[in-house]
């Protein structure tokens, strides 16, 4: 048994998979091994054993490293095995599970007729002899040769050969470690996005600062970036398909979210907001979990189920938009007749300005004024502008 | 005397169709009105849709607007259903417009007969419409003064009659 050395499982760059098979068990010599169940995959040079539950543990054998194997029957209380016979621990061999063995033997357990059939043709094949893997993989005779000086071209011709070897040893290793490296990646961007938002919020307070200290001393331009800076923070655990199923609950749990991110925003501007621009902020502030149009509106549409202070309204034209329960339509009037009042007339441009909105939403105000009757219309080549209702 | 323009009229929002319900119905109200007493000022009884855009009853040069066609339209078609315009073609190209009805007519008619004592006595239509310059049916068309002395008749205080070289009227 102690001819096995841990591996990673991974297979060489010469190497291919011949045959696995689920269920087997090892045996040193009668006795079970401390490996049980697993899984057995030959391969054209090793023997790998992996365990089912523990996918880390998994050890693998040179074929080279059998001398021959033979099959025993099942009897009463015993089923079919393998039994494989051993060349001696070779010097160079990789640690293992097992520092000792009893037997020159292992078995493996439970296997099927063609697992075994395959591991005889492999051994007759003997096809690792032909395409040596990178990694050497030590063998029990000791067959390594010495190194040969070589002068003249038959040097040059091996110095390149060795070389190419430990290039391709290099690529292999480096394979072998991109999935640890991936594992490790993933890891350090959850660290890193942690450590970013612990920089926002340092970044955004010291900003804080500098206006207090500016007294309000601060171009437009700062603000907007401001803005940004506080925005990219982002929420820290997005509602996501993954972590709350499909359908109606992850709807749910999203308007919830939706309904704690969008309340500052929303009394910034007024109340009212186009679901554009929620889509917008929101999938700014998610980041990388980003939301589908459709699973925000159907997020929307739970505002009211779940009385939150959030409404998604619809306007006769088909706008839709995010507002304040609170926000009251009658208020919303007024100061659309207020504002056209006093400047005579106005146009959506001219009143998206004033109040700082967009112009699609300032244009519903004017619409949902006329509608009321508040205000009427001028609709000419100049474009459509607005005048308190004189009629 | 120069017309009178209502207030409206120098009103952008005058010149677009209100999309509001309520507030459309003022707005129409507004142009009838200002349509039968610009028809009335300048006494105009017959309209070519296309040369009313362009005169100064429904083009305002001064603020640069004008009602489109449509609105015209809906405008005639208003005064339409209130009795006082007529279509002459099926395109709705022409119209009578009657800034007082047939009935109105007769009766201010009647009231100038009774007035100078011709009750009983009998008018030739030319003589009627081409008579005292002073009163408001002077220079009244033809087919008004026809129309509103019929109205006359079926109310029995006129008799209508074929003459020779027109038709002639009796008033009773």
């Amino acid at each position: 048994m102690d001819r096995f050395s841990w591996s990673n499982g991974l297979l060489e760059i010469n190497e291919t998979l011949v045959i696995q098979q689920r269920g087997v068990r090892l045996y040193d010599g009668d006795d079970k091994a401390k490996m049980d169940l697993g899984v057995a995959l030959l391969s054209t040079h090793r023997l790998i054993w992996r365990d089912i539950k523990n996918h880390e543990c998994c050890i693998a054998m040179p074929l080279s490293q059998i001398i021959y194997f033979e099959e025993q029957a099942a009897g009463i209380g015993k089923s079919a095995k393998i039994v494989i016979h051993l060349h001696q621990v070779p010097a160079n061999k990789e640690p293992g599970p097992y520092q000792y063995s009893k037997t020159d033997m292992a078995l493996f357990c439970c296997f099927s007729l063609q697992f075994y059939r395959r591991l005889t043709e492999e051994m007759t094949k003997k096809r690792w002899e032909n395409t040596p893997v990178s990694q050497p993989i030590p063998t029990g005779t000791g067959s390594q040769a010495g190194k040969t000086r070589a002068v003249g071209i038959v040097g040059i011709e091996r110095k390149i050969e060795e070389k190419r070897k430990e290039t391709d040893k290099n690529i292999s290793e480096a394979f072998e470690d991109l999935s640890k490296l991936m594992v490790k990646v993933r890891k350090l961007s959850f660290l890193s996005i942690d450590i970013c938002a612990k920089e926002m919020v340092e970044l955004s307070r010291s900003i804080a600062n500098k206006i207090k200290d500016k007294q309000g001393d601060i171009t437009e331009d700062e603000t907007i970036r401001f803005k940004a800076y506080l925005l990219s923070m982002g929420i820290a655990n997005p509602v996501t398909r993954e972590t709350h199923g499909s359908g109606t609950h992850y709807h749910m749990q999203l308007a919830k979210q939706l309904g704690d991110m969008l309340q500052a925003p929303l009394e910034e501007r007024g109340g009212m907001m186009a679901l554009t621009e929620v889509y917008c902020l929101v999938n700014r502030a998610r980041g990388m979990e980003l939301l589908s149009p459709e699973d925000l509106v159907n997020a929307c549409k739970m505002f009211e189920s779940l009385k939150l202070p959030l409404r998604l309204r619809v306007f006769d034209s088909g706008v839709m938009v995010v507002q304040l329960q609170s926000h009251s339509e009658e208020e919303m009037i007024a100061s659309a007749l207020d504002n056209v009042s006093e400047k005579g007339s106005l146009t959506a441009e001219e009143f998206a300005k004033l109040l700082g909105l967009s112009v699609l939403l300032s244009k519903e105000r004017l619409l949902l004024a006329e509608k009321m009757g508040h205000l009427c219309r001028d609709d000419s080549v100049e474009g459509l502008r607005f005048y308190p209702n004189l009629f | 005397m120069s017309f009178e323009w209502p207030w409206q009229y120098n009103f952008p929002p005058f010149f677009t169709l209100q999309p509001n319900v309520d507030t459309r119905q003022k707005q129409l109200a507004a142009w009838c009105s200002l349509a039968l007493s610009y028809c009335r000022h300048h006494k105009l009884y017959t309209l070519d849709v296309m040369e009313a855009q362009e005169s100064p009853m429904f083009n305002n040069k001064k603020i640069e607007r004008k009602l489109s066609m449509e609105a015209i339209q809906v405008v005639f078609e208003e005064l339409r259903k209130k009795g006082n315009l007529e279509w002459l073609d099926k395109n709705k190209s022409r119209c009578l417009v009657m800034w007082r009805r047939p009935e109105e007519w007769g009766k201010l008619i009647y009231q100038w007969v009774s007035k100078t004592g011709m009750v009983n006595s009998v008018f030739t239509l030319y003589e009627l419409s081409n008579g005292d310059e002073t009163e408001e049916f002077h220079g009244l068309e033809d087919w008004m003064l026809l129309r509103s002395l019929q109205a006359l008749q079926t109310e029995g205080k006129a008799e209508l009659f074929t003459m020779d070289d027109g038709k002639g009227v009796k008033f009773f």
